[in-house]
C-alpha cells in the first residue's frame, strides 16, 4: 500500500489539564474524500488546527506527503501543499473578493514556483478560481457585501488558490439552507475531482454521507470510529455518543 | 503614476516650497517647517508597522530618540577623537570625524533599524494592547539607559553646537530643512512603494488577520519584523538631524510624549491604509501646532491633538483618506 498523504500518529493536544486530542491516529490517501464527524467539543477543530500548524501538538506526530511537518509554522506547511478554510470565515476584509484570492496566489503559489506571478496571470487565475465558484460576477466587492454562502464560498476558492493537495473544509456549510449546503458539497465533490483530497468536519449529516467516503468520529479527543460511512453512522458507539445512550 | 514620476513630482514640490519660504527671508519659517517635515517622516515611520500591519507602537519616541542620540555620540566622538581612540588608528578616526550630518542619518537609521529587529524578535508575539505596552517599554527602557549614560549627557544633556553656516544653503537651519525635505521624500517613496508591493499585500493580511494569513502562506512573523526595522529606521533617521536642530540635546526633550502621542494621531486622522494618510494628517496637525504655539501657547498642542482625535473618531474613523475612499474609492457604497 503506497503511503498516505496525511498521516497522523498518537496526536495528543492538552489544555492546560483538559485533554483535547488523545493519541489520535488518522490516515488520508492522496484523492481521499474524508468526512470527520463528532459532537462539539470533540477535538475536531482542534485536530485541524494541529494539522495545519495553528496550534502544536504536545505528543505524536503529522506527517504530510512522507515528511514530517510537526515543526513546521502554518504557512509553510500551507506551501507544502495543506490548505485550509475556517469554521468562520475570515476574509481580508480591506480587499476586494479578487484581491482575498491573490494572496495565496502571491505568498504561496508564487513562493513555491520561486517566480513571481504577473498581474496578468493572478487575474487570469483569480477569475478562473471565482468562476468555479460562480463568485465571478462579485470580484471588485469588499467581502462585507457578500452573502453568508458567497462568503463561504469565498473561504473555499482562497484556500483552493494555495493550489493544495490537501483541502480541509472546517465547517463549511454552517448556518446554510437545504440548497445551499447542496451547492457546496457539489463544489466540494468537483475540487475533488480535479485532485483535491478533502477533508470535510461537519455537523450536517446528509451533507457528510453525501460527501464522505470515508468517515471518521472523534469524542471527547478520541477517534472511536473510521470506516465506511453505512458501517459507521451504525457503530454502537459513534450511536451512543450522538444520542447518549 | 510611476514611482520615478512621483519622486519627480515630490522633488518639485520639495524645492518650490525650499524656495518659497526662502523667498520670505524669515528662518522661523524654517524652523516651524522642519518640526511638520520630522512629524510627517515619523508619522509615515509609524504607519508602516502600526497603519500597514496593525501594530500599535507607543515607542516612537524611543526610536526617535535613537536617532538623535547616535548624532550626539558621533558628533562628540568629533570633537574629541584623541580622547577616544588609540593612538595606532587616530588618523584615520581624524580623518572620518567630524562626520556630515547625511552620514550620521543613515548611521542613525541603521542603528534604530537594528533596535528595531531586536525589538521586533522580542514583542511582535505580541498583539493588540500587549504589544502597545511593550514599545513603550522599550522607550522607558532606554531613557533610562540614556539618563545613565554620561557620554551623551547624562540626564543634564548634551550641547551639540553646528557651524552658523552651510555652504550653498546659508543659515544652518535652513541646510536641516532640505536634509528633512529630503527624508521626507525617502519616507513617502518607501511607504508608496511597500503598499504598491507584495510586502503591502502582506501587511495588510496581517491587518485584517494574521491567522487567515499564515494559512494563505503569509510568513507574517517575517514580514512583521521587516515592517519594524522599516519603521524604526525611518524613524531614527527623523531623530538624527533633531539635536543639529535643537542644539541642546536632553532627554526630557527627545523623549518627550508628545511625540509618542503625535505620531499616532497624525496617521490616525489622515487614515493609516494609504502613504497619503500620514502626510496629510501630519501637515493638518502639525501646522495647527506650530499656529497655536505662536498664536496661543505650545501648552495647547496637545489639547488640539485630543480635540481632533475625539472629532475623527466620531466623524471618520477611518481618517480622512478613509473617508475619501468610502466616498469615491475601492469599496465605495454607490
Amino acid at each position: 500500500m503506497s503511503e498516505p498523504l496525511l498521516k497522523i500518529e498518537q496526536l495528543g493536544k492538552r489544555f492546560g489539564g483538559f485533554v483535547a486530542l488523545d493519541s489520535v491516529d488518522l490516515n488520508v490517501a492522496s484523492g481521499e474524500r474524508l468526512g470527520l464527524i463528532g459532537p462539539n467539543g470533540s477535538g475536531k477543530s482542534t485536530l485541524v488546527n494541529c494539522i495545519c500548524g495553528t496550534l502544536r501538538n504536545e505528543d505524536g506526530k503529522v506527517s504530510f506527503g512522507g515528511a514530517q511537518i510537526d515543526g513546521l509554522i502554518a504557512h509553510e506547511r500551507t506551501r507544502l501543499g495543506l490548505a485550509r478554510s475556517f469554521q468562520l470565515p475570515r476574509p481580508f476584509h480591506t480587499m476586494t473578493v479578487a484581491e482575498n484570492l491573490h494572496v495565496p496566489l502571491i505568498y504561496t503559489v508564487g513562493a513555491r514556483s520561486g517566480h513571481h506571478l504577473s498581474a496578468a496571470d493572478l487575474d487570469a487565475r483569480c477569475m478562473e478560481l471565482l468562476a468555479l465558484v460562480a463568485l465571478d460576477g462579485k470580484a471588485r466587492q469588499m467581502p462585507r457585501d457578500l452573502t453568508q454562502v458567497e462568503m463561504r464560498k469565498l473561504e473555499l476558492a482562497r484556500a483552493v488558490a494555495a493550489e493544495p493537495k490537501l483541502l480541509i473544509a472546517d465547517e463549511a456549510m454552517a448556518g446554510l439552507s437545504h440548497s445551499e449546503v447542496e451547492d457546496i458539497v457539489k463544489l466540494l465533490i468537483r475540487l475533488n475531482e480535479r485532485g483535491i483530497t478533502i477533508i470535510m468536519i461537519e455537523h450536517i449529516m446528509r451533507a457528510v454521507m453525501a460527501f464522505s467516503q470515508r468517515l471518521a468520529v472523534l469524542v471527547s479527543g478520541k477517534k472511536i470510529a473510521d470506516g465506511k460511512p453505512d458501517d459507521v453512522i451504525k457503530d454502537k458507539d459513534v450511536v451512543g455518543a450522538y444520542l447518549g445512550t | 503614476m510611476r514611482t520615478p514620476l512621483f519622486i519627480l513630482i515630490q522633488a518639485v514640490i520639495a524645492v518650490a516650497l525650499y524656495l518659497a519660504m526662502h523667498f520670505f527671508g524669515n528662518d522661523y519659517l524654517f524652523f516651524a517647517g522642519y518640526t511638520v517635515l520630522q512629524f510627517i517622516v515619523l508619522s509615515t515611520a509609524w504607519n508602516i508597522l502600526g497603519g500597514y500591519c496593525g501594530y500599535v507602537n507607543f515607542g516612537s519616541a524611543g526610536f526617535f530618540a535613537i536617532g538623535a542620540y547616535t548624532s550626539v555620540c558621533l558628533f562628540t566622538i568629533g570633537q574629541a577623537p584623541e580622547d577616544i581612540f588609540p593612538a595606532a588608528i587616530l588618523p584615520a578616526m581624524q580623518a572620518i570625524f567630524p562626520l556630515p550630518v547625511p552620514v550620521i542619518i543613515v548611521i542613525a537609521g541603521i542603528m534604530a533599524g537594528l533596535v528595531g529587529l531586536g525589538t521586533g524578535y522580542l514583542t511582535l508575539r505580541l498583539r493588540g494592547v500587549f504589544f502597545a505596552i511593550a514599545t513603550l517599554a522599550l522607550a522607558v527602557v532606554l531613557q533610562t539607559l540614556i539618563v545613565n549614560w554620561s557620554f551623551v549627557g547624562g540626564s543634564r544633556g548634551a550641547y551639540v553646537i553646528p557651524a552658523n553656516t552651510v555652504p550653498v544653503f546659508g543659515p544652518y537651519i535652513q541646510y536641516l530643512f532640505a536634509l528633512m525635505l529630503l527624508l521626507v521624500i525617502v519616507a513617502l517613496t518607501s511607504a508608496r512603494l511597500i503598499e504598491r508591493s507584495r510586502l503591502g499585500v502582506g501587511f495588510a493580511t496581517i491587518r485584517d488577520d494574521e491567522l487567515a494569513a499564515e494559512a494563505c502562506g503569509v510568513p507574517t512573523l517575517k514580514l512583521k519584523l521587516i515592517a519594524t526595522v522599516l519603521s524604526g529606521a525611518l524613524m531614527g533617521m527623523a531623530g538624527a538631524p533633531f539635536p543639529f536642530y535643537i542644539g541642546y540635546t536632553e532627554p526630557g526633550s527627545v523623549f518627550d510624549l508628545g511625540y509618542a502621542v503625535n505620531t499616532i494621531a497624525m496617521p490616525m486622522i489622515g487614515g493609516t491604509t494609504s502613504w497619503a494618510g500620514p502626510l496629510i494628517g501630519a501637515i493638518l496637525l502639525g501646522t495647527l501646532q506650530q499656529v497655536a504655539t505662536v498664536t496661543i501657547s505650545s501648552a495647547v498642542n496637545l489639547l488640539l491633538v485630543g480635540l481632533l482625535l475625539i472629532g475623527f473618531v466620531i466623524v471618520a474613523p477611518t481618517g480622512i483618506v478613509g473617508l475619501w475612499q468610502s466616498w469615491f474609492g475601492k469599496g465605495a457604497k454607490r
